[in-house]
């Protein structure tokens, strides 16, 4: 991410560290997570410490301080999904991937994710892959989702 | 861009806004909130569009994408005006035969009605579905009428009226005083009065002052304030704006999750089309009132709906709660005195100015007045939002509105408050929902998700859920809350894995007790309640994981097995294919058999054996009997006769 990206976030917000939580938001959402170099520029134009940002960048779930895969798989674990057996399709989800929530594999093809509720709870229990939701999930429904992916 | 400057001007250009709309011109609807987005609302609405100018229709019928409806279980929701015919679970390739038929034709396209699955009686109209007709929609029901992206819309049905009129028929302790007399409860979940909390702060000298829209949902299974938020966007702001001239503030924050992208977009349009219209910023309505709202991104931290983290957040600092007293009507946002109020709660302020808070009280029990909004989710028929009086039954809300429990299963628990509150079962199911009820059977009212469980739910696994949820979320701040909430899980974990001992239900009381006693904020205080609570009404449940190894609900995976019934397995292959770890024997004609050695009990063959089989059992507290023997499973069939 260059530096310029970087600065034209920072134009649309005041430059005191109020900013600071709103700012780091827009970057991960535009560069899927928070590189080293990028922190570092916030850090010098709010005037926060560096390990403030990363007090804040740990703190909050929605930052990433390592790269995501290709594909970003969501499982929504909230209550509603929960009682309908989220946690099977999960299991087999971390099955077929080979990675555990929060993570992403060698090949950068998957990043996989829980959420704690995407307030679809009539489709539950949901999958997100890629922002497309696949709802009434089941462990070898999952599969089928997950098998073309490329 | 007309600005509207006195109440005069408000009301005449509301008129003006209904003299130009036709309420005879057909208009068609479609729900476009997150659930329906979910399912596909977007290609329908581009279906609508495109089929309107196909069959000559687009200058006599109107299209409108409204806030959701809340009945998520059959959207995207349709309806079509001035008839109010209501289409359920429409899809893209329904469109052109509803543009044909029922704009065209005015005939009703009878496959796309609600049908009753008890009586199998139609229903045409919305009003008429059993679902919306045993509710109240006092604050939700603007969303089916509106655009939320248009602020005309909101103006046409009477939005900022009551701005008006507090800002120049009242001042502000009068309008505190209404709030007052409604008794208008926090509805984001402690139920606070409101009016109590507004004068707390109007009275606390100081030149700046803050207002802020407290939109952090974090239950899980609750999606209430964001509907709101994104479907009457304006309704909040309303409130908001009216708080604030009654606590005398000229600056509000809206704290909202990024999870809810549409919500902050349709906010943020909202905002932008206040301030074009001389709703927001300066001289309000020509009243000399100013007042300017910012929105604040959440970047998905629970413990942020907890008002005083949520003000550390806001101040871009982690979200970190704070011992109060000080409470933030004294020091608050940047140590200046501030009010924060859930979304619900804002947007019932403008129906208590309208109105009159004498018909507010009129709806409601003793101590709860007015109307709340619930998420019905898990184990029921009509997953959806539901809004009803409060005092209503727990049994009406399941089964009235949200018909009952799907596939025939029996109702366990209901769970209320989200990761603070508790499990209520069926003894209780009568009980008068409102703040106080509540609480007395030891759960708590919280923002308002209402999750139903069945037979199939285990409530150690519940229990287990919640504590594994707040320790991700606890910010670790103090010990009784970090490690309490870590202790229990780990004990928790353990029963359910089949390592319960003897006098583990006694130390999770324990722990429960002192983790409740000494946090610091409510999130630690009320952690332990689902551990609490279950204990309390589910203790059989602990003791038959704990003494028999045995999950009664045959969810917790340790503790079962899963068994191909050799009777009634026909060698389909269905299972003996899906299987992920090749632990079904078998083949054509051949009974299948799962190795146990080898199952890693996902549960895939229970999914895919055909129901007309049903062979795949769960097994729990019993062992699996032994695999017949391998000359005894070839299926010898007749030959069909010809």
């Amino acid at each position: 991410m260059d530096k310029d990206k970087i600065d034209k976030i920072m134009d649309k917000y005041p430059s005191d560290p109020s900013s600071l939580i709103q700012v780091l938001l827009e970057i991960q959402s535009e560069n899927h997570w928070l590189p080293k170099e990028a922190l570092e520029r916030v850090s010098e134009k709010l005037q926060v410490p560096l390990n403030r940002i990363q007090h804040i960048a740990t703190f909050y779930k929605a930052f990433s301080l390592v790269p995501k895969g290709r594909h970003e798989i969501h499982v929504c674990v909230g209550t509603a999904c929960h009682v309908r057996g989220a946690q099977r399709v999960l299991d087999r989800v971390q099955d077929l991937t080979g990675i555990s929530p929060g993570e992403t594999d060698l090949d950068m093809k998957f990043s996989l994710e829980t959420v704690n509720c995407l307030g679809c709870c009539a489709l539950g229990p949901v999958m997100v892959v890629d922002g497309e939701y696949h709802g009434k999930m089941a462990p070898a429904k999952s599969e089928d989702v997950l098998k073309d992916i490329e | 861009m007309p600005r509207i400057n006195a109440p005069a001007e408000l009301e005449a250009f509301r008129k003006d806004i209904l003299s130009k709309r036709d309420p005879n011109k057909p208009c068609i609807t479609l729900c476009s909130g997150t659930a329906c987005h979910a399912t596909h609302s977007e290609k329908v609405a581009a279906a609508i569009e495109q089929e309107i100018v196909k069959q000559g229709l687009k200058a006599e019928v109107d299209f409108r994408r409204t806030g959701c409806h809340g009945f998520c279980e059959k959207g995207p929701i349709v309806v079509i005006y001035p008839e109010e015919i209501c289409y359920l679970q429409v899809t893209a390739e329904d469109i052109p035969e509803i543009t044909s038929q029922t704009l065209k034709e005015k005939k009703v396209v009878d496959r796309l009605l609600y049908v009753d699955p008890t009586t199998g009686e139609k229903a045409t109209l919305e009003s008429d579905i059993p679902f919306y007709k045993n509710q109240e929609r006092l604050v939700l029901g603007f969303n089916t009428r509106i655009d939320p992206k248009s602020i005309e819309d909101y103006l046409a049905i009477g939005g900022y009226q009551a701005l008006a009129k507090a800002l120049f028929e009242m001042t502000p302790e009068q309008v505190i005083g209404e709030v007052k007399a409604a008794n208008l409860r926090g509805r984001g979940g402690a139920g606070f009065p409101a009016g109590i909390k507004w004068e707390a702060a109007r009275k606390t000298p100081g030149e700046l002052k803050y207002v802020i829209v407290n939109c952090d949902e974090g239950d899980p299974g609750a999606y209430m304030d964001r509907s709101l938020m994104e479907g009457n966007p304006h309704s909040v702001l309303e409130g908001l704006m009216i708080g604030a001239y009654a606590i005398g503030s000229r600056e509000g924050y809206v704290y909202i999750r990024q999870e809810y992208p549409l919500a902050v977009e349709n906010l943020t349009i909202a905002l932008k089309q206040a301030e074009e219209y001389g709703l927001l910023g300066n001289n309000i309505l020509g009243s000399g009132f100013d007042f300017n709202v910012k929105v604040h991104r959440g970047a998905g931290a629970f413990v942020c709906g907890e008002e005083t983290s949520l003000l550390r957040s806001l101040e871009g600092k982690p979200g970190e709660p704070r011992a109060r007293p000080p409470y933030p009507a004294v020091k608050g946002l940047w140590g200046k005195p501030t009010n924060i109020n859930n979304v619900e709660t804002w947007a019932n302020v403008p129906l208590i100015i309208n109105k009159g808070s004498a018909a507010f009280t009129s709806i409601g029990t003793e101590g709860s007045k007015g109307t709340k909004i619930f998420s019905l989710v898990g184990k029921v028929n009509n997953t959806g939002l539901v809004e009803v009086p409060m005092g209503v039954t727990l049994r009406d809300i399941i089964y009235k509105v949200g018909g009952g429990i799907p596939g025939g299963k029996r109702f366990k628990a209901v769970q209320t408050g989200g990761p603070s509150g508790g499990c209520i079962p069926e003894q209780y199911l009568d009980i008068k929902v409102d703040f106080d009820e509540l609480k007395k059977v030891g759960a708590i009212m919280g923002s308002g998700g209402m999750i139903v469980m069945d037979e199939d739910t285990c409530m150690v696994d519940v229990a287990r859920y919640f504590l594994n949820f707040l320790t991700g979320e606890s910010c670790g701040k103090c010990s009784p809350c970090r490690e309490g909430i870590r202790q229990m899980l780990k004990i928790l974990t353990k029963i359910s894995e089949g390592k319960g001992r003897e006098g583990d239900i006694e130390l999770l009381e324990e722990l429960g007790q002192t983790t409740r006693d000494a946090s610091l904020c409510a999130l630690g205080g009320t952690a332990p309640n689902p551990v609490l609570n279950t204990i309390c009404y589910f203790r059989d449940e602990y003791e038959a994981h704990i003494k028999e190894k045995r999950c009664p609900a045959y969810v917790c995976k340790d503790l079962i097995s899963y068994y191909i019934d050799p009777d009634k397995c026909q060698a389909c292959l269905s299972c003996l294919r899906k299987c992920p770890s090749e632990a079904i024997a078998g083949g054509k004609n051949r009974i299948h058999v799962i190795d146990q050695d080898k199952c890693i009990k996902c549960g895939t063959c229970l999914e895919v054996c055909p129901s007309r089989f049903r062979a795949v059992k769960k097994i729990s507290g019993e062992p699996v009997p032994p695999p017949i023997p391998e000359e005894a499973r070839i299926i010898v069939r007749e030959r069909k006769k010809k």
